[in-house]
């Protein structure tokens, strides 16, 4: 009995979770503009959303900055884990107390923040202005996925190979850097998915003219929903099902070689 | 022996279909210390946690104190458990911890009072009570949780392998520490382990398990001078485990030559393995010997060497505080009182069970 | 350690981002406590913040405060349960059930807001549901119970996660520890199992109440242009209004809010001693 009520619950959980998506979904094969009724089967809104030209520029600049972003900020965050090492202790937790304040602090008050500098700056806000914004709410999130791993290093493999005549640098990379791999990793993947899903420290950055997916979705919505919307919402939602279960699956065959 | 406090009565467990015990039988006396002895695997922690409440058994009983209590919950039962890793609380100081039990119990804070310390003067920890579990070491977090199951009286208590994660040297001191706690609470303990040196040091009774079955069960002293099959006699201790015949009875030959045993009642010309232990084996001059060979290898282990002698195509095992250089020469002789003879395992499941040594 | 034999090397390393921590996170901020506290002559004033007492601005943060509130309570208590259940499924071999249930977090934000405006609006897909079932039409389109819905489909996963995590952590045996010891199931929660996940319950608390109080997309997109929230207000004074001075003022009274949080998470961490 608490079995199936265990799995009653379960099973109204992910209809709450999921209806509202499979309805988006259904929707956008829908040929009536109305939401409320079913006209017939149709991949127009798809076709629609692959020619519209506003919608193509946003989701090649959220890309773009994405991609940027996630390079940077990991290599940004991952240097300064490996730099921590041979920091003092002091060094070392101011450093974990700014790289918190993002983590923490309301994602509005980091965008407003981030637009007074600009302003301030003088920086046409754009596509560089959205770039420096999410490299610096990227970088926390690298250095949370890297740190753990820094703390778990065994250094006697280090020094075996320098006991055995590697140059510092050629035995870091060999013994070292191969057990951040996978923090550094995760850490890509977590900046990237931040980046990608951001929107309220973009909009604040953004300035007039220059639109990411996020940013399109709330001035489009506005307006008033058209169906290509729903189009590029089942795409996402495919698509970031799929890169999951990918990473799932990779994640699973690592752990299973371990 | 005292009477019959606990009876597991055809226990049979298995997880995914593996079976990990196999018609289980198995007595405990009260006011005894019994250990459950086995290498991984072996389903000494499975018959621990059945005896706890933790696991249902899917045919069987068990009978504690009279009454059947099988299907009772585990904290209905009147025994308690020390678990492998303590499993102490760790958001309660010392003092909640132990006092945990009493407090569900509705026990007078006076009463608890009284038994924290009485606890913590026991397992030698006076002073910590305040102390969060995080900050003692691992042999301190051991004697906490004892502390914490014996406040509540049980008639049993039940031991987890609790000093697998210490290091040696606290080991030892810990095996007397329980001995001498056995000795002042009087009840009965039951102990998991895979360390047979643990076993014999501090048991009254050994249940030796492998694969879901009992061994064999006995004294500590038993189960190492009389192993009665391959697998006990190599788990517990050294051995030299020969494949032999049994000529007649008192008389038997290993690896062609004749030895003068004590054993009876195996039959005429039929084949057993024979145990002697390394420390059992004389080297004598190579005319004294039953059957001679050459030492090949030596080690000094501090109170004893340790030799390798190739004799009659076996390599033997010997311990002795008289040294024999490699490649000397020498007799092997030994005592009729020091040949065990075993029976050879006849049915697969036996051979199953001494294949896995 | 001997990772660096020259003592200047893991500074000098650091250097970048310590550069780059000062410029993007603290002046940024310290230009929002500038702004907030000085006026259009630049000359300090209290004006900026004690604004949030004027009714207007009083009435949005208390309706914030109170939605806020009320999704973080709805998605604790459609959490817990749930993780309990995950937990005692001991999915150490396929997590994939725990995974469906944090996978709505990956996708856009905007879209999952969006997908409810187009289930609760009047001609929307729920209202045809109904209909077409013959039975009354709902009408909570622009009202707080919309924003309120809004929050917790957003952000339940925020809660899921850390109280998944922190059942999931608690020893199997510890719970056996305690029903040894002679804890029934109701005692054995109350005592053991609620404590040691109330980390995880706090972290979830703080995932879920800080983007709901300060949000202005769900209750724009959900809630119509009638319901102010504290979001949409200091929003506004960045977008439309431009009075910087306002908004950081108002964002100063935010941060309050997050650091009064940041204030009870340490206490609670620190007294449930599960902090590693």
């Amino acid at each position: 009995m608490k079995k199936i009520l265990e799995r009653v619950y379960l099973a109204l959980l992910l209809v709450f979770m999921y209806a509202p998506i499979i309805a988006l979904i259904v929707l956008s094969f829908n040929s009536s503009k109305s939401r409320a009724k079913w006209g017939s089967f149709t991949l127009n809104w798809y076709i629609e959303l692959f020619s519209d030209e506003a919608i193509a520029s946003a989701l090649v600049n959220t890309l773009s900055i994405a991609v940027l972003a996630t390079i940077l900020s990991t290599i940004i965050g991952t240097a300064t884990c490996i730099a921590m090492i041979g920091l003092s202790s002091k060094f070392r937790s101011a450093i974990t107390a700014v790289t918190n304040i993002p983590m923490i602090n309301a994602d509005i008050v980091t965008g407003i923040s981030l637009m007074l500098l600009f302003r301030f700056l003088h920086l046409s806000s754009g596509f560089s202005t959205i770039l420096l914004a999410h490299i610096t709410f990227d970088i926390p999130f690298v250095m949370l996925s890297v740190l753990p791993r820094i703390k778990n290093l065994n250094f006697y493999v280090y020094e075996a190979a320098l006991d055995l005549g590697a140059t510092p640098v050629y035995g870091f990379f060999k013994t070292i850097f191969p057990d951040l791999v996978p923090g550094i990793i995760s850490g890509a993947l977590m900046a990237f998915t931040m980046s990608i899903d951001d929107f309220i420290i973009t909009y604040f950055t953004k300035g007039s003219g220059f639109e990411t997916v996020s940013t399109l979705i709330y001035n489009e919505v506005k307006r008033g929903i058209q169906p290509e919307i729903y189009a590029l919402s089942a795409i996402i939602f495919v698509v970031v099902l799929v890169l999951l279960l990918v990473i799932d699956r990779a994640q699973n065959n690592i752990a299973r070689e371990k | 022996m005292g009477k019959d406090l606990i009876t597991l009565e055809h226990i049979t467990k298995s997880y995914d279909g593996q079976v990990i015990l196999d018609d289980l039988n198995l007595h405990i006396y009260e006011n005894s210390f019994v250990t459950l002895l086995g290498p991984s695997g072996c389903g000494k922690t499975t018959t621990l946690r059945i005896i706890g409440g933790f696991e249902k058994p899917e045919q069987g009983r068990v009978i504690f104190d009279g009454k059947d209590i099988t299907n009772l919950a585990p904290n209905k039962r009147q025994l308690n458990t020390v678990f492998q890793k303590y499993a102490l609380f760790t958001h309660m100081n010392i003092e909640e911890n132990i006092a945990f039990g009493l407090r569900i119990k509705n026990k007078p804070e006076s009463y608890i009072k009284d038994k924290i310390k009485y606890a913590l003067k026991l397992v030698n920890l006076e002073g910590y009570e305040k102390r969060k579990p995080d900050s003692l070491s691992g042999g301190q977090q051991q004697r906490i949780a004892i502390a914490r199951a014996i406040v509540n009286e049980p008639k049993v208590l039940l031991l987890d392998e609790p000093l697998g994660a210490l290091d040696l040297k606290m080991r030892q001191d810990m095996q007397y520490e329980l001995k001498r706690l056995k000795e002042e609470l009087g009840i009965t303990f039951i102990y998991v382990t895979h360390d047979q040196e643990e076993a014999l040091t501090m048991s009254d009774h050994i249940v030796v398990m492998n694969q879901g079955y009992i061994q064999q069960e006995g004294s500590p002293e038993t189960i190492y001078n009389e192993p009665e099959n391959a697998f006990v006699a190599d788990f517990i201790g050294d051995s030299n485990i020969i494949r032999s015949t049994m000529i007649r009875d008192e008389l038997v030959e290993i690896l062609g030559s004749k030895f003068a045993c004590v054993d009876k009642g195996f039959g005429e010309n039929k084949p057993v393995d024979v145990v002697i232990r390394p420390e059992d084996v004389e080297l004598v001059a190579p005319s004294e010997g039953t059957i001679s060979g050459v030492v090949t290898g030596l080690t000094f282990k501090g109170v004893h060497y340790e030799m390798d002698v190739e004799a009659g195509g076996f390599e033997w095992l010997v311990h002795s505080t008289k040294l024999s250089e490699v490649g000397t020469q020498v007799g092997i002789k030994v005592d009729p009182y020091n040949i065990q003879i075993m029976n050879v395992p006849e049915s697969e499941d036996e051979e199953a069970i001494s294949e896995t040594v | 350690m001997k990772l660096f034999k020259n003592s200047k090397t893991a500074p000098l390393i650091a250097s970048p981002y310590l550069a780059w921590a000062v410029i993007f996170i603290l002046v940024p901020l310290a230009m929002v406590f500038y702004y907030g506290l000085t006026d259009d002559q630049g000359g300090f004033t209290f004006e900026n913040v004690a604004t949030i007492a004027e009714y207007g601005y009083f009435k949005a943060l208390i309706k914030s405060v109170n939605l806020a509130l009320i999704s973080t309570a709805i998605c604790l208590v459609l959490a817990y349960p749930l993780g309990m259940i995950l937990t005692s499924m001991k999915l150490t071999r396929n997590t994939y059930l725990v995974t469906l249930f944090i996978l709505p977090m990956w996708m856009n934000f905007l879209l999952r807001t969006l997908t409810w405006m187009t289930l609760l609006e009047g001609k929307g897909v729920i209202n045809a549901v109904l209909t077409f079932l013959h039975l009354p039409t709902i009408n909570i389109i622009n009202t707080p119970s919309a924003i309120v819905l809004g929050m917790v489909y957003n952000f339940l996963p925020f809660m899921i996660l850390p109280i998944y995590n922190a059942l999931s952590r608690i020893d199997d045996n510890v719970i056996n520890a305690a029903r040894d010891l002679g804890a029934g199931t109701f005692q054995t929660f109350l005592r053991i199992i609620f404590p040691l996940s109330l980390p995880g319950i706090i972290s979830g608390i703080t995932m879920v109440f800080i983007p709901a109080l300060t949000t202005f997309a769900i209750s724009s997109m959900l809630g119509g242009s009638k319901i102010l929230l504290i979001g949409n207000i200091i929003e506004q004074q960045f977008t439309q209004l431009y009075d910087w001075h306002l908004g950081s003022g108002l964002s100063i009274v935010l941060m309050i809010f997050i650091i009064l949080n940041m204030i009870v998470e340490n206490i609670t961490d620190t007294e449930g001693g599960t902090l590693a």
